[in-house]
Order: structure tokens, then C-alpha cells, then sequence
């Protein structure tokens, strides 16, 4: 294979340096923890660790967090398509410092994210004591999760989008509008089929994130056993309590949910990486 | 179709990319907008396409005040300058695309589409691409493709933005010739971008030297070449 290394590439000694450490660091970082926790929540075996997953705390925990996605991820694909379209499509004043706003959920602890919901939605306040008062609550309540859970994980699908918008610039919605397209249309048939696969990625990175977000959502939550507990913080709680085959049970689940994300996001990879290789040679 | 430019300005915050210019293109004529990057002459060739507007003066198409048709009203056949094909769709689907955006009342059955599309793709000389992606095309390819695609929408003028500026040297001299006759074969009142004099003075009935947002001259390349009105144009084409 020697033939293959530019005169200018590093020696080889070097290579496998950086190779193995590479690979050292994904090991202990990465895989040894996600094993880890298949192995303790597999350490009474399997049937312990299913039987720990059928009470209804932890059910109701899986089926909570699942409801708290399906509802901040489409949501949050739909408002970051539009921040990125009309970021990138459209010159105003300001959109340096909107770019920044979107940021904003990277740089705030989610804990403080949770408060201001709090702050701004609790049943002591104008909004939130009207909704509370007319049986809708926000905080300590779904409404609340799902509003957490959409404000960390806002700028995921913008920020894959706005690179990928602004490097296909406005030419084609421009050639599509000139061929007589209506807006709508040209979003659908243009914009649209040109960003997914950037799109794809930010919802999955969202939606992972969106599962397994605890900070903010344990400050709006109020915690409450099988009502307003996620899964992050039924793990939690099950772990202060020393039940550990259900603490590692529910991670795992997690884990395998965040696993399967990934999964079909290299399944969809392969099945159109004809169109791919298409899209992106020119 | 007869265009007429009136006092148009444009501006773009404080800096004046179109001082106010007038212009009268006649029906059917092959006009050359020549000049440096910067002067404009992409500017005013978007305004007529309605990608931008003015911020004073009129246009007119045909006598008619065109300033307020939005881009889709307009029916433009605009090619841009790196052709903006539709990366996601084949060559069929792009030249299609016009015709396929129609409101539904007007739109062809799918089997006219294609005996359109079909017509199109013999005019560029490419009858057998209709089912590559535009990555999978040279860069001639590509620009008839977008001419095609311009011309499906049966436009009442035609629009180029640097038609050639992408192109090697060679094809750049086919490709001229390719424009020269299509727009013979459709009559249609055709307005190109160009830096280089010489595929101006070549390809145009009609020349329009720009420079910093103003017309410097209008006229046959002849008569540019013989007597240039300004110390810029006289500079410019080399004369």
C-alpha cells in the first residue's frame, strides 16, 4: 500500500499514532459507556430487566417521552426550516443578531431555560394562571415538557440548514420564480428536495436530543411520578433509589431509541445514495 | 416584444448601482449589455426579469407599464449565469418544470409535456439526455439545457445572464452560434450579459456599453467599434 502515500504524507509511525488514539478515545468515550450500560441493565438477565421495564412508572415514562418528541420535532423541523429559509433567502436588517438568537439554546443551561418557562408560564403569572384556571397548566404539565424540550432543541435543524442553504445560494428558487412557480411551489419542488438530506440530519439530531433532554425538563416537570417524568429523569430517580437493573433498564431503552435514529439514517443513506452521488458531484 | 427602459434607478442602500438610464429595445433584436463587473448591466437585466425592482422609473413591454408584474407575470426566459439547473431533477424534469407549474387550467396533458420537452431537447441538439441528472452534463450541456428549460415556458423575451461565462474558449464559439440561431429560429427579443466585448460585438444586432451604473453608448458593434462616444467605451473595446 506504500505506493498509495504522497511523498508529502506523514510517516507512518505517526499515522498509527494518531490512528490509535484515536480509535483509544472512541473506545473509553464512547462505546465502553453505551456497552456498560447494556451490561448492568442485563445483570439479573434479561427477564429482570423487562419485568423492571413493565411497571407502569417506566411505561408511562417511555410513552411520555415518545408523545414529548412527536410533538416538539415536527415542530421544531417546521420553525427551523422557516428561520433558515428566510435567513438565507432574504437580506434584512438584523440577521446577524437573529443568527445569534437561534444560538441561543446552545448557550444558555437548559436549567435557565426551564426556569424562564417557569417564570414566564407558572400558574402565578397572567398567561399561565388564566390557562391553569381553565384546566390547560403549562408548567408541571405536557405542555410545559414539550416547550422545554422545543427550546433546547431549536437551533438543531436550523444550524444544519443555514450552511447548506446559503452554499446553494437563491439561484435555482430564482430560475423556478421565473418560470412562472408560485412561492409555495418552488419551496416544495425546489427548496425543499434540495435541503433534505441536511434536514433528515438536524431532525434526527433533534429529535435525539429532544429524548433525552433532562435539565430543563426536570425544572418544568415538577417531576411527578408517572405523570410529567421522562425517561432522563426516571432513570434519574430510579438510580437515586438504588434501583439499578431499572435505571440501566430505561437507559438502555433510550440508548436503543438514539441507536435506531441512527440506524435509519444510514439505512435511508444507502437506499438513495444514487441520488446522493448525483446531487453532490456537481 | 418591444422593451423600453424609462429613467430606470436602482438602488442598493446608499450605493447607486443604476443611475437613472433609458433604453428602447426593438422588437425581435439580439442586444448585447456590455460592460465591467459592476456597471450595472446585471442589475438592469434582472430588473426586467422582475427578480429586482426599481426603485424609480417604468418598464415597458409593448407599450404596456410592466413595472409592477411580478416575476411569474412577467414570463421571462431567464438563463442564469451558472444556469441554476434543478440539481434533484433530470434534464426531462427541468425543461418541464415551466410547463408543469402552470395553474391547472392552463397546463398541457403530461404526453404534450413530453412532445414539447422533446421538441426542445432536438432544437439544443441534444435529443438524448432527458433522463441524466445536470452533474452529469459538460458544461455546454448544461447551458442549452437552461435555454431549453427558458424557452418551455414559450417567454415573450429572452434573458442571459453571462451565457458564457462558465465555458472554455472553444465551446464558448460554438455556443455563440448555437444562441445566434435559436434566436433567429423564435424571433424572440433576446437580452444578454456580457464582460467580453468581442462575443458582443460579435453575437449583438445591438450593443449597450455600461459603466458605474450608466449607459455609456448605445449601438450596431459597427458603429461602437467606428466611433466611440466616450473616452470608457473607446478604452473598453480596445478601438
Amino acid at each position: 500500500m506504500s505506493k498509495f502515500i504522497s511523498p508529502r504524507t506523514e510517516r507512518p509511525i505517526l499515522r498509527w499514532t494518531l490512528i490509535a488514539i484515536t480509535f483509544a478515545f472512541m473506545a473509553v468515550m464512547l462505546f465502553a459507556p453505551l456497552i456498560i450500560v447494556f451490561f448492568e441493565a442485563l445483570r439479573n438477565g434479561a427477564v429482570a430487566a423487562v419485568e423492571s421495564l413493565g411497571n407502569p412508572e417506566a411505561a408511562a415514562a417511555i410513552k411520555l417521552t415518545l408523545i414529548v418528541a412527536a410533538c416538539a420535532v415536527p415542530l421544531n423541523a417546521v420553525f427551523g426550516v422557516a428561520a433558515a429559509w428566510f435567513i438565507t433567502k432574504f437580506d434584512f436588517r438584523g440577521k446577524a443578531f437573529l443568527i445569534t438568537l437561534i444560538d441561543l439554546p446552545f448557550s444558555i443551561s437548559p436549567v435557565v431555560a426551564g426556569l424562564c418557562i417557569v417564570l414566564t408560564f407558572g400558574s402565578a403569572t397572567m398567561v399561565g394562571g388564566w390557562l391553569t384556571d381553565n384546566g390547560y397548566p403549562i408548567v408541571f404539565a405536557l405542555p410545559g415538557i414539550i416547550l422545554a424540550s422545543m427550546f433546547v432543541t431549536f437551533p438543531f435543524v436550523a444550524r444544519e440548514l443555514i450552511p447548506v442553504m446559503i452554499e446553494q445560494g437563491r439561484a435555482e428558487e430564482e430560475a423556478a420564480l421565473t418560470l412562472g412557480a408560485s412561492g409555495w411551489r418552488v419551496f416544495f419542488t425546489v427548496t425543499l428536495p434540495n435541503i433534505r438530506w441536511a434536514l433528515l440530519y438536524g431532525v434526527l439530531l433533534c429529535n435525539a436530543r429532544a429524548m433525552g433532554e433532562f435539565g430543563a425538563v426536570a425544572i418544568v416537570s415538577g417531576k411527578i411520578r408517572g405523570q410529567t417524568a421522562t425517561m432522563p429523569i426516571t432513570i434519574e430517580m430510579l438510580y437515586q433509589e438504588y434501583l439499578s437493573i431499572a435505571a440501566f433498564s430505561l437507559a438502555a431503552v433510550l440508548a436503543l431509541l438514539a441507536l435506531v435514529t441512527l440506524l435509519l439514517k444510514t439505512a435511508l443513506e444507502l437506499r438513495f445514495a444514487d441520488q446522493l452521488a448525483a446531487t453532490h458531484r456537481a | 416584444m418591444h422593451i423600453e427602459i424609462d429613467e430606470i434607478s436602482k438602488q442598493f442602500g446608499t450605493t447607486a448601482a443604476l443611475s437613472p438610464v433609458s433604453l428602447a429595445i426593438p422588437s425581435g433584436a439580439l442586444v448585447a449589455l456590455l460592460g465591467p463587473s459592476g456597471s450595472g448591466k446585471t442589475t438592469l437585466l434582472r430588473i426586467l426579469g422582475g427578480l429586482e425592482f426599481p426603485t424609480a422609473g417604468r418598464v415597458l413591454f409593448d407599450g404596456a407599464d410592466a413595472t409592477n408584474l411580478t416575476v411569474q407575470e412577467r414570463r421571462a426566459g431567464f438563463v442564469f449565469q451558472s444556469y441554476a439547473l434543478f440539481r434533484h431533477m433530470t434534464v426531462f424534469d427541468n425543461i418541464a418544470y415551466g410547463l408543469r407549474a402552470r395553474p391547472r387550467s392552463e397546463r398541457p396533458a403530461s404526453a404534450e409535456i413530453a412532445r414539447r420537452v422533446t421538441k426542445l431537447l432536438d432544437l439544443i441538439q441534444l435529443p438524448d439526455i432527458g433522463a441524466r441528472y445536470p452533474s452529469q452534463l459538460s458544461g455546454g450541456q448544461r447551458q442549452r439545457v437552461a435555454l431549453a428549460r427558458a424557452l418551455a415556458i414559450e417567454p415573450r423575451m429572452l434573458l442571459l445572464d453571462e451565457p458564457f461565462g462558465a465555458l472554455d474558449a472553444k465551446v464558448r464559439k460554438e455556443l455563440r452560434q448555437g444562441l445566434r440561431d435559436i434566436h433567429d429560429t423564435t424571433g424572440l427579443t433576446t437580452v444578454f450579459v456580457t464582460h467580453d466585448q468581442d462575443e458582443a460585438m460579435e453575437l449583438a444586432d445591438l450593443v449597450v456599453v455600461m459603466s458605474m451604473g450608466k449607459i455609456e453608448q448605445v449601438g450596431k458593434p459597427a458603429d461602437i467599434r467606428a466611433k466611440p462616444a466616450t473616452p470608457f467605451v473607446r478604452e473598453f473595446i480596445g478601438a
